[in-house]
């Protein structure tokens, strides 16, 4: 996707949410396979303080104050440096606030002289409700205000905002036309976009102009217990088993418990979700993107049976789960790329209930939760359970309910002794020998 | 009661595509003459109608040139000339009564009106009329003024317009010049702070700079993202399918098998013809099949492989001919020519599928500058059609024939093509379709038009 890497800058006073964008930004860009890091430079400056005693720090005359700054800044881009010309990193989100012409110029400096593109995020906001909202959110749990109280925390952080706003000099449409940045206004109200260069800004242009902080939340379940699954059986179009019927009409009370505004209810087009839906009694949407992961040839099959079939390929999943793809199948790898768009929906949508399979839960639980491509595999989404997610602050509250109607496990853990501990190129060999002697 | 619930389960079982939008969408274009926004307009009609929305375009000059059969000069559009206010007005209106018929009676999602709409005047009379109908209403707003771009611009479509047919160069040029100067003096562009509360895009300079404001839903997400992908930088875009593959000798669908002897001379034919084109920077573009893979090694440069671009994947049929086709699945086979677009093959894609995932494809192409894409029968055929703007019953029965390659080059409001067959012989693999489609037809009328094979 990219070719040199991408270096995103965020600008903007504090409180503006440049945090919230560049973990989101960072989580997002890692989720589709782009090898992102944020460097946040307030991090680097508590590192450096140990001890934060109030706003005078961020005073524009405290040249102590604005020496330590440079220097954290200076450390942050060092890493940055290491990050993306050492360490194979692709994009690196460089969050702070960057508020003076002089800082940035600074900063597409080093950029050129590394060779890294570089994409400007600014958010621009000047609603006093965003603003408080936003700082009683992440601001009076963070470290700096741990040991103030509300009201304290509050008024010194307003003076810290009133330190930056007189050397506050926004994106310019004049003199920084030849910039590409994206200046983002009022939480997404309004966007003004200049000179994307590339495939990954126009993506990150794209996911940032769909996410916004409206509070919902986002309802993750199975299907009922299908009949295959009491079988043991991997994939197939099979319709619930009695106790995965009782599960659906749970789903249904439970859902109408919850009392959520305006809910959407989305399935894919294999029957068991679609019969689950059913027993809501609302109207739902099928995605085939929803569909679970294809199986290829090992379809329908158990395990054990996969294993007597294909030992080989048995022993290859387990070495790389995340990667491996079945033979005329499809790996968790290629149900990232096509769930890609489902994500993208979701960011846009408010309340929402996803009736869905055991690998692609996985992926859109480990979007949300930022788990990496090798623990997803691996993540518990047993049948009858849902989850419910609501973003809170940088991250998501995960809230598990057991709807009490017993199910088959169909969790597989990683094993602890892999089955074949041979190089990867020798069972690449054996393979390849072994579908040649299969097609002569 | 039966019947209905039945009928309602189809309905559910054969939206195979998320429903985009409730109420239907006008998007109205706003910019002085030769700023693109029909340009805009026929594309952005095309790539909708392409990924399933239906949508149409209406060009209030189409009217305007109805109405006044033969156009005399600039003149007409002098800000003083109320009679010709009067026509352009009643025009305005015929279209919008048209784009309610286009909702009411035909099902449309999206209507573009593509019109200058330069007056606060003439949008607030639009929006008032979408309120009071429940329509939801989006404007894009073309902004430039490099006098290079709209030159370039009128040279390459506005002396091919019926309005100066009989003009010289010359001539239409100045005429149209003082047409642009007509509107003009009256021209409000869309305001940021008086019109804050309006959806819109504001598109600079063809693409340098955007101002994006209240996107409502998801179509004006996904318009504002297609809409900031596409560029006028001239380039062409090479279409063609792997070389001819074991199982296309064969008669035999899908699968994964390598090139035949021909099929590998197809591969060094295409890298002598690629060489011959004298491409700047071209990129080329696979599947992850090995018959495409193939043939790009053969080009001896460097290639990116898209999953995307597998071939339809025929599920239970997978590798069969037609005849095991016939014989084994009869119902399906019928099934598939009553309705070859939506049929989807039992545990398989149907060609609608194939949309939905091609369009990150296409998003991409629209991206680049030269690209050629080295990909299989269906796969073409899906990505032909979005360039030339074909339906979707025709999509499936597009001739896209092996061993030959197709050079798309956009131009004016449309696509160029070239086709070049490398004199490499192959199979044909086009099966069109039958005269009866009837579940209980016999074999042999199912068969007749299957091509022959080994």
């Amino acid at each position: 996707m990219t070719n040199c890497p991408t270096l995103i800058v965020t600008v903007g006073l504090p409180a503006r949410g440049k945090t919230y964008i560049s973990k989101k930004l960072t989580r997002y860009l890692n989720w589709i396979g782009v090898p992102t890091k944020e460097f946040n430079v307030g991090q680097y400056r508590r590192e450096c303080l140990k001890i934060y005693k109030s706003f005078e720090f961020f005073r524009p005359d405290n040249e102590e104050g604005l020496k330590i700054r440079r220097q954290c800044a200076m450390a942050a881009l060092n890493d940055v440096r290491q990050y993306l010309s050492v360490e194979g990193g692709q994009v690196a989100v460089f969050d702070a606030t960057n508020t003076t012409r002089e800082r940035r110029g600074t900063i597409i400096k080093f950029a050129e002289q590394n060779g890294f593109k570089v994409f400007f995020v600014e958010s621009v906001c000047e609603d006093p409700d965003v603003i408080a909202q936003n700082i009683v959110q992440v601001k009076l749990g963070s470290p700096d205000y741990i040991h103030c109280n509300t009201e304290e925390a509050i008024e010194d952080f307003m003076k810290r905002i009133k330190c930056y706003e007189s050397s506050y000099q926004p994106l310019d449409e004049v003199l920084d036309r030849d910039l590409s940045y994206i200046k983002i206004m009022d939480v997404g109200r309004r966007y003004l976009v200049n000179r994307v260069l590339d495939h990954i800004q126009s993506r990150i242009v794209y996911y940032l102009m769909n996410i916004h902080i409206t509070p919902r939340s986002i309802y993750l379940c199975r299907h009922g217990e299908s009949d295959l699954n009491i079988k043991g059986r991997i994939g197939g179009d099979s319709g619930l088993s009695a106790r995965g019927t009782e599960f659906a009409k749970s789903l249904r009370k439970f859902i109408q418990d919850q009392n959520i505004k305006d809910l959407k209810v989305w399935t894919s087009q294999m029957k068991r979700t679609i019969q689950t839906a059913e027993c809501l009694g609302v109207p739902y949407e099928q995605w085939k993107s929803l569909n679970e992961i294809d199986a290829g040839v090992c379809e329908e099959m158990m395990y054990e049976e996969i294993q007597e079939h294909y030992p080989l390929e048995f022993a290859l999943r387990d070495q790389d789960k995340y990667r491996y793809r079945y033979p005329k199948g499809e790996s968790y790898e290629d149900l990232v790329q096509r769930l890609e768009p489902v994500i993208m929906e979701l960011e846009r949508q408010e309340n929402i209930l996803v009736v869905c399979h055991q690998a692609v839960m996985r992926c859109l639980l480990a979007y949300f939760l930022d788990k990496t491509a090798d623990e997803l595999p691996y993540l518990k989404c047993p049948l009858h359970t849902v989850l419910k997610l609501t973003p809170m602050a940088y991250g998501c509250k995960v809230e598990s309910v057991y709807l009490g109607v017993d199910a088959v496990n169909t969790h597989r853990d990683r094993p602890e002794v892999r089955t074949l501990c041979l190089p990867h190129y020798i069972i690449s060999l054996t393979r390849h020998f072994l579908l040649t002697a299969q097609r002569m | 009661p039966e019947e209905e619930a039945e009928e309602e389960e189809e309905e559910h079982l054969f939206t195979s595509v998320p429903q985009f939008c409730n109420s239907p969408t006008m998007i109205v274009m706003v910019g002085l003459p030769a700023r693109g926004k029909t340009y805009i307009s026929k594309k952005l009609t095309r790539y909708l109608n392409w990924i399933g929305v239906p949508t149409k375009m209406f060009n209030v000059g189409q009217y305007r040139r109805e109405a006044v059969k033969i156009y005399k000069n600039f003149e007409f559009f002098k800000p003083d000339n109320e009679e010709a206010m009067r026509i352009r007005k009643a025009c305005a209106a015929a279209a919008l009564k048209d784009v309610t018929a286009y909702f009411t009676k035909e099902q449309g999602q999206v209507a573009v009106f593509d019109a200058t709409n330069t007056t606060r005047e003439r949008r607030a009379i639009i929006i008032s009329f979408a309120k009071e109908k429940g329509y939801k209403v989006f404007f894009v707003e073309s902004i430039c003024d490099d006098p290079e771009i709209i030159a370039e611009n009128i040279r390459q479509v506005k002396f091919g317009s019926p309005d100066y047919v009989d003009r010289d160069i010359d001539e239409a040029m100045e005429d149209f010049i003082q047409r642009i100067d007509c509107y003009r003096a009256s021209y409000m562009p869309i305001d940021d702070e008086r019109d804050r509360k309006l959806s819109y895009i504001k598109i600079f300079d063809v693409g340098n700079r955007y101002l994006v404001n209240q996107v409502q839903d998801h179509i004006q997400s996904r318009i504002v993202y297609y809409l900031m992908n596409i560029h006028v930088t001239p380039r062409s875009i090479y279409l063609s399918r792997h070389g001819e593959s074991e199982l296309n000798l064969l008669g035999r669908i899908g699968g994964d098998s390598g090139l035949s002897p021909r099929g590998q001379k197809y591969a060094n034919a295409l890298a002598t013809f690629i060489k011959g084109q004298n491409i700047r920077d071209l990129k080329v573009w696979t599947s992850h099949m090995k018959r495409t893979i193939q043939t790009a090694e053969a080009l001896g440069v460097q290639y990116e492989q898209w999953k995307a671009l597998n071939e339809i994947d025929a599920g239970v049929c997978e590798e069969m001919t037609y005849e095991e086709i016939q014989e084994n699945y009869p119902e399906e086979f019928a099934l598939r020519d009553q309705d070859k677009y939506r049929y989807r093959y039992p545990k398989g894609e149907s060609y609608e599928d194939l949309v939905h995932r091609l369009e990150p494809v296409i998003m991409e192409l629209e991206r680049q500058e030269n690209v050629l894409v080295i990909c299989h029968q269906a796969i073409m055929r899906c990505l032909l059609a979005y360039f030339l703007d074909k339906p979707a019953d025709e999509l499936p029965y597009l001739r896209c024939p092996l061993h030959t390659v197709l050079k798309l080059t956009p131009i004016a409001y449309g696509c160029k093509v070239e086709s070049f067959f490398l004199n490499i012989e192959a199979v044909n693999t086009h099966r069109e379709r039958p005269v009866n489609v009837d579940i209980n037809r016999n074999p042999e009328e199912a068969l007749q038009t299957v091509p022959d094979h080994i």
